[in-house]
């Protein structure tokens, strides 16, 4: 089927062509905007009313003696997702004359569970090899970072524990 | 630029053919007569690709059990972000398409559209419509609320009434012995693997045939003037498309889809209706009793849908003009008519009960509970008392869960622990009275943690209406969600039988609405009294 088609009647199909599919683009943009705004906020934005940790009690931090430092259990409840669970959770507590200091439980290198090295006066990750001195600070390893602390008040004998904050930077 | 971004079209299609195939697809011939009546089909699967995308969102935050379906889907109206607009998407969007399908169906059927050599189409068609009509009633029961269960414990009963089969159909869906763990493993495995895969297949065949056959030409179609595809009917369809996704996308972001209370199988006094498409069937099931039933709950859904299937083999006239088609239209007249009027008599035989949306406040858990529990909610956030006690989570406080365990302290300890608030203030001595110190006492005898807990997110204009009902005392005369005394009528449905004025004339001047009445006037501020007719009109109806 070869019709001639005048030059000029060919323009102007070809010109309706082009606004026929640049409305199609729009209106097809216009709906995958529309679904895709609900659907990043609903996968990369975090839920409402994720109500945080709220203040726990540790336990008595009477007995911790100094330079030993101890490691406190206790139960929490966790908000997760529809569901509140709870769930043991710890710190190693640290206390000197001046202060007390307790450490998350996890190794700031990648999440693993670190003990006290008696022998060496060391807090040791067995995961990587990661080494902190008393005071958190990172003596060998891959550790970019010191031991991470809990927000902490000490109401008499009795050690409260908040969030853990996140330490900064690299330090040796 | 334009060179480059040509020569890779090119590389990707010399070695895919993907470019290619979309071009003849959207080249391909169609009758010059084609226009608007034929966008259905496209707006049809453009809504089926909807669904499954809301569904998938949706399954990454829903837990498919009976125990954590409902809190899941809380979770997810309440919380998530975005996540109520994605749950509307997928709730109205199943409506719609339903709408969708019948109007495609109607188009298909009034221009004899399935026809020789079209049969095959046509019956893929219908199988498509069964697929969708399986997808809403398994879609139902998902939510896991009082309207999600026993809307299922009818429909699983009817399929039990089917001759010869239903026993196994029954057993099927996991509900000989009732709607339970396993009918819900059923339908959500029904829902969300079986059908799509069953309806992607039929989709893929029903638009292969369509491809095959050639959309249907008219009678003024001679062979030789036919059209493309694209651009124009391409842009018919897109807008078609376009036009009724804004529909959803506005009823997703105003209409609130409905979620009810908990399922709660003990509830004598719940009046299941199932969704709006299918009220004509259960209109029709009334009509027929005893013995009888099963033809009007089986046997003539069955017939009716035999009967769609068989058309194109008992219609084997010619291409005809739709307004030539006497018969047909006739069909369709009497069809649209036969299904409005039984779906208006079901709608209106339907006893107004749960206060759905009534004067837009939705029905909520809270609506349940008596006002008395409702106004201690308030008191127990006034005295913080959340300072010392948890009702399920969070960490340990100073006084003991209150969630846990209804408390086994006497009545009198409590009222002096409430005076002096459990001894934290010492010289703020707590301004509850006698009345107050009661219903903070009943609030906290409920057992259900998870209750208290979605009680204390209730609107803070309620509990101040509960608590003006409280103090008024209007409970020594009235009941409310049974609650109360029986001297004056139940407040529940009040809405449905007087207006708002006349509450409020009845308040000042009781003797000159209802004369003999021996309710007092009272004389509320103008912002109380909008609060208390809220509240009392956003009552369920019992």
């Amino acid at each position: 089927m070869s019709l001639e088609i005048p030059v000029e009647q060919e323009k102007r199909i070809f010109e309706r062509r082009g606004f026929i599919s640049a409305t199609i683009s729009t209106l097809g943009a216009a709906i995958i905007s529309a679904i895709g705004v609900p659907t990043c906020l609903y996968l990369f934005f975090p839920a409402r009313n994720q109500r945080r940790n709220q203040w726990v009690d540790a336990g008595d931090v009477s007995q911790i003696g100094e330079k030993t430092p101890q490691q406190l259990t206790f139960r929490q409840f966790r908000r997760d997702g529809w569901k509140v669970q709870t769930e043991q959770a710890s710190a190693w507590v640290v206390k000197n004359a001046k202060q007390v200091t307790a450490f998350g439980p996890a190794c700031p290198h990648l999440g693993c569970a670190y003990h006290w090295d008696k022998s060496r006066d060391e807090f040791l990750c067995p995961c990587h090899g990661s080494r902190f001195s008393i005071d958190g600070k990172v003596l060998t390893g891959p550790s970019a970072r010191p031991l991470d602390r809990y927000e902490i008040q000490v109401e008499g004998t009795r050690l409260w524990l908040g969030q853990v904050r996140q330490s900064k930077g690299s330090q040796t | 630029m334009r060179t480059s971004a040509r020569a890779v079209t090119q590389w990707i299609d010399r070695r895919t053919g993907l470019i290619s195939s979309a071009r003849t697809f959207l080249n391909e011939e169609i009758p010059a007569s084609s226009g608007w009546p034929q966008v259905f089909g496209s707006v049809a699967l453009f809504l089926f690709l909807v669904q499954a995308f809301t569904g998938i969102l949706l399954a990454l935050n829903y837990a498919p059990t009976p125990g954590e379906a409902y809190s899941s889907l809380r979770f997810i109206i309440n919380e998530v972000s975005g996540g109520r607009m994605i749950r509307g998407l997928h709730h109205w969007g199943a409506s719609m398409m339903i709408v969708v399908v019948v109007l495609h169906m109607l188009q298909v059927f009034l221009y004899g559209a399935y026809r020789k050599p079209r049969e095959a189409t046509w019956l893929a068609g219908i199988a498509l419509l069964l697929l969708v009509l399986g997808f809403g009633l398994t879609g139902y029961l998902l939510p896991w609320d009082n309207r999600a269960y026993w809307g299922t414990v009818v429909t699983t009963q009817i399929m039990g009434q089917a001759p010869f089969i239903g026993k196994y159909v029954q057993r099927f869906t996991g509900a000989e012995n009732g709607v339970g763990a396993v009918t819900f493993a059923r339908f959500y495995s029904l829902h969300v693997l079986i059908l799509p895969a069953a309806t992607t297949l039929l989709i893929a065949l029903h638009v292969y045939l369509v491809r095959r056959h050639g959309v249907t030409p008219g009678p003024s179609d001679n062979r030789t003037t036919r059209k493309t595809f694209y651009p124009q009917q391409a842009l018919k369809d897109v807008v078609a498309i376009f036009v009724a996704f804004s529909v959803l996308f506005l009823m997703a972001a105003t209409v609130q889809a409905p979620l009810e209370r908990l399922a709660d199988p003990s509830d004598a006094e719940y009046i299941p209706r199932p969704e709006w498409y299918f009220l004509f069937l259960f209109q029709t099931l009334k009509f027929f009793e005893g013995a009888l039933e099963p033809i009007g709950s089986v046997v003539l859904p069955t017939l009716t849908v035999l009967l769609l299937a068989l058309v194109p083999f008992l219609d084997r006239g010619q291409i005809r003009r739709v307004w030539d088609r006497k018969i047909a239209m006739g069909a369709v007249a009497l069809g649209i008519v036969g299904w409005t009027a039984l779906t208006a008599a079901a709608v209106l035989t339907t006893p107004k009960q749960a206060s759905q949306s009534l004067a837009g406040i939705s029905s909520q858990e809270w609506n349940y509970v008596s006002p008395d529990e409702l106004a201690g909610v308030g008191y127990f956030k006034r005295q913080q008392c959340g300072k010392c006690h948890n009702l399920v989570e969070g960490a340990p406080k100073a006084g003991p869960n209150l969630g846990l365990a209804a408390s086994t302290k006497p009545e009198a300890w409590k009222m002096t622990h409430f005076k002096n608030n459990g001894g934290m203030s010492a010289g703020h001595a707590s301004e509850l009275n006698s009345v107050e110190l009661r219903v903070l006492s009943t609030f906290l005898q409920r057992g259900a943690p998870e209750e208290m807990v979605s009680l204390l997110d209730v609107p803070e204009e309620m509990i101040t209406a509960a608590q003006i009902y409280v103090r008024q005392g209007c409970s020594n005369c009235h009941k409310v969600n049974d609650a109360g005394q029986d001297a004056g009528p139940v407040l529940n449905g009040l809405m449905s039988r007087r207006s708002r004025e006349w509450v409020e004339k009845h308040f000042a001047d009781p003797q000159a609405m209802s004369p003999g009445t021996s309710m007092p006037p009272y004389h509320f501020s103008s912002a109380d009294q909008k609060l208390l007719v809220d509240y009392l009109f956003s009552l369920p109806v019992r």
